[in-house]
């Protein structure tokens, strides 16, 4: 079941090279920043959370009827319908629609949706070439890794990682770093696809229900170019993407870009209603767990999130972790509790893969209590037996321990003086406190011996 | 106005003599306050490891220690968070939840229950305060740097009326210091990084100490700064209100 290596293992992997994790964090720290300027520049901002939220709850409680009007609309727009229960159905759809069309190429802006359904490598194997247009896609797709961030795909990576890649596989001069040069190279390669690809694949951001149209949010344009110079559109969405009203993007256009990396608004806000003639517009609307997640009470309102990256910029442990220790099409916090309702097996690691600090749920634009989740997952995670044994009995031990005064005091006492008078038996390899800090100076007296003997209950009696 | 002190379980058997500054100071703010000999834990290492199910125990024993007095004060405002948030009886609920609601961390029962607006006296060396997250975003004891809203901090109210003492600014205000309980040694990389990141940022202040209202963090930055043979030294904030008082 288990190839990967637990978050725990991933991370300690990443920080062995310290000046990359600081810069790694320090990058992730800036935009944060950013967003924190862009955030408190606005006096409404937290009326404007609350509101996305509540329009959220709304859109979960109501989301069958709003799917529903959702695709009436867009089937009197000339739109193509196609719905998806799961990964594998998604995947048929799209590769349904390139044989219907003989293409065998595919050009595709970002979609978190079609990473965490594998369609890339579902197609690879059909043998369709696909082509990732976003800049960050591109990047992490020559080097066959997986991208470490949902705004920021290939924010693990430094410019001199980029131009090694490109020097590889676009023969971009070796050693040559400067980023206009090495942007303009990608430019160069992505526009010659933009120009021959008969079926462009774009995610969606936004659904409105009331128009039955889709809005696509990039910063490079990419999905609006192969879109609109393709024959075929495909746009895959997860079904929580649908909102009610086209007046509701005034609260999440406002709130996205600047969520995400501090901009008042994307640089392209793409508005796609009905095809041209002669083309065609298909939108794959994927189920894959999530009315699931929409059963479990405590962890619906994960669906609500509008993918701004914010809770993995803001998070300490992603920043120092890395997005690929997270082994999730999504990472970081909403990653963490996204994904143990896609496996439960796979990801109990990741709920544990915090602090519980709490920023991220301060960031969130739409107000989900994420790390709240995290702590309700735990629970759920240990109940469901994906804890391991020896950490069970570890705990039980503890809980009766710490339900016994007497055994409290017992115990207190013989681990003050083994570390005392033994320390090795504490300070040694096999204690993880120990590796990279020194234990506490046990005391002579806990706080309730001295309290015995100066306490005010004993004072009295000597008074007596 | 009877006070119970609680004690966290680390502090009773490592950091005796933050619970001593605790129970002095205040007996020096006019209260009645008891230790009741019996308490353990609150049971949160268990909760937070996915283990809620297995802390009845502690939540019995808290009760059966705690439900006489009026006000339950703690030095900790990840221990308060946990009892506020989750102390349960299945016998009787109204009382438990009565209890969540009498559980206080020692800057808020001070400014707020007391209302104590400041504590004079002399501290004279130069601090970096560390905002445990459990306190500041969970009790929010302070305003989170997060949110669009006007500033305020309980523990800053209390430190900056102590004379001589300069609070430094830090760069990050108020980002985690990687102690998280269970996670410290479950995640120990990251934990130990966040933590020495933590100090960076305090040590490019020049503090002297670091202080907070969270033991268990400042004894994670204690045991890096300790390796780390650094000279700067950890304070929890109920030793420096209680030196002056």
């Amino acid at each position: 079941m288990k190839n990967n290596l637990e978050h725990s293992e991933a991370a300690a992997i990443f920080n062995k090279d310290v000046k990359r994790v600081d810069w790694h964090d320090e990058t992730l720290w800036f935009v944060r920043e950013k967003r924190d300027k862009a955030a408190h520049q606005i006096p409404e901002w937290e009326l404007l959370r609350e509101t996305a939220s509540q329009i959220k709850n709304n859109v979960l409680s109501n989301i069958h009827d709003y799917l529903v009007e959702f695709e009436s609309n867009a089937l009197k727009n000339g739109i193509i319908v196609h719905w998806a229960a799961n990964a594998d159905e998604h995947n048929k759809i799209v590769h349904s629609i390139m044989e219907k069309h003989g293409v065998n190429q595919m050009v595709k802006s970002k979609s978190m949706l079609t990473e965490e359904c594998h369609l890339n490598e579902y197609l690879s194997e059909k043998g369709i070439d696909v082509i990732d247009s976003d800049l960050g896609e591109r990047i992490v797709q020559l080097r066959k890794e997986p991208p470490s961030h949902i705004v920021l795909p290939a924010i693990h990576l430094k410019k001199e990682d980029v131009s090694e890649t490109f020097h590889e596989h676009l023969g971009t001069e070796k050693g040559n770093n400067d980023p206009q040069y090495l942007t303009e190279a990608a430019r160069l390669h992505l526009r010659d696809t933009f120009l021959t690809r008969k079926v462009a694949l774009t995610g969606v951001n936004f659904a409105i229900a009331e128009t039955g149209e889709i809005v696509v949010c990039t910063n490079e344009g990419n999905a609006d170019m192969g879109a609109h110079l393709a024959d075929v559109h495909i746009a895959c969405m997860g079904f929580e993407k649908i909102i009610p009203q086209r007046k509701h993007l005034s609260v999440f256009l406002r709130l996205l870009a600047r969520s995400a990396t501090g901009q008042p608004i994307t640089t392209f806000s793409s508005h796609f209603k009905k095809p041209r003639d002669g083309k065609e517009i298909h939108i794959v609307i994927v189920d894959n767990g999530r009315s699931n997640q929409l059963g479990r009470e405590d962890f619906r309102n994960s669906l609500k999130c509008i993918r701004c990256g914010a809770c993995m910029n803001t998070c300490p442990v992603y920043r120092r972790s890395g997005g690929h220790s997270y082994h999730n099409a999504v990472a970081g916090p909403i990653g963490s509790i996204l994904a143990p309702n896609l496996d439960m097996s796979k990801n109990a690691d990741l709920p544990f893969a915090s602090t519980l600090c709490g920023s991220c749920t301060n960031v969130c634009p739409v107000k989900i209590d994420i790390h709240d989740q995290l702590y309700k997952w735990r629970q759920v995670l240990v109940k469901e037996g994906h804890s391991p044994l020896g950490k069970t009995i570890a705990m039980n031990g503890m809980a009766t321990v710490l339900a016994n005064p007497m055994v409290f005091d017992l115990a207190g006492k013989a681990g003050r003086f083994v570390m005392k008078n033994m320390p090795a038996l504490v300070n040694n390899s096999l204690n993880p406190w120990y590796k990279q800090r020194e234990m506490p100076a046990p005391p002579e007296e806990s706080f309730r011996e001295w309290y015995k003997k100066n306490g005010k209950e004993s004072k009295a009696k000597n008074n007596e | 106005m009877k006070i119970g002190l609680f004690i966290p379980c680390y502090v009773d058997q490592f950091y005796p003599k933050v619970a001593i500054a605790t129970y002095e100071l205040l007996q020096k703010l006019g209260c009645d306050v008891h230790f009741p000999m019996k308490q353990t834990c609150c049971g949160q290492p268990m909760a937070n490891s996915g283990y809620a199910h297995l802390t009845t125990g502690c939540d019995t024993n808290f009760i059966a220690n705690f439900a006489a007095f009026d006000y339950i004060v703690c030095p900790s405002g990840s221990c308060t968070l946990h009892v506020k948030e989750h102390l349960h009886d299945a016998n009787n609920e109204a009382l438990a939840s009565q209890m969540r609601k009498r559980v206080f961390e020692l800057t808020e029962f001070i400014t707020d229950v007391l209302k104590v607006e400041m504590i004079s006296g002399n501290f004279p060396h130069r601090v970096g305060l560390h905002q445990s997250c459990h306190g500041q975003r969970g009790l929010k004891l302070s305003q989170m740097t997060e949110l669009n809203a006007p500033f305020f901090s309980k523990p800053e109210q209390l430190l900056k009326g102590i004379k001589g003492l300069d609070l430094v600014s830090l760069h990050r205000k108020d980002e985690c210091c990687g102690f998280g309980g269970t996670f410290c040694v479950t995640e120990e990389a990251i934990s130990v990084k966040m933590g020495q990141d933590r100090i960076k940022d305090h040590e490019a202040q020049k503090v002297e100490y670091i202080t907070g209202f969270d033991m268990s963090c400042l004894m994670h930055l204690e045991g890096i700064l300790k390796r780390q043979k650094s000279s700067i030294k950890i304070i929890h904030i109920a030793e420096i209100l209680n030196a002056t008082v």
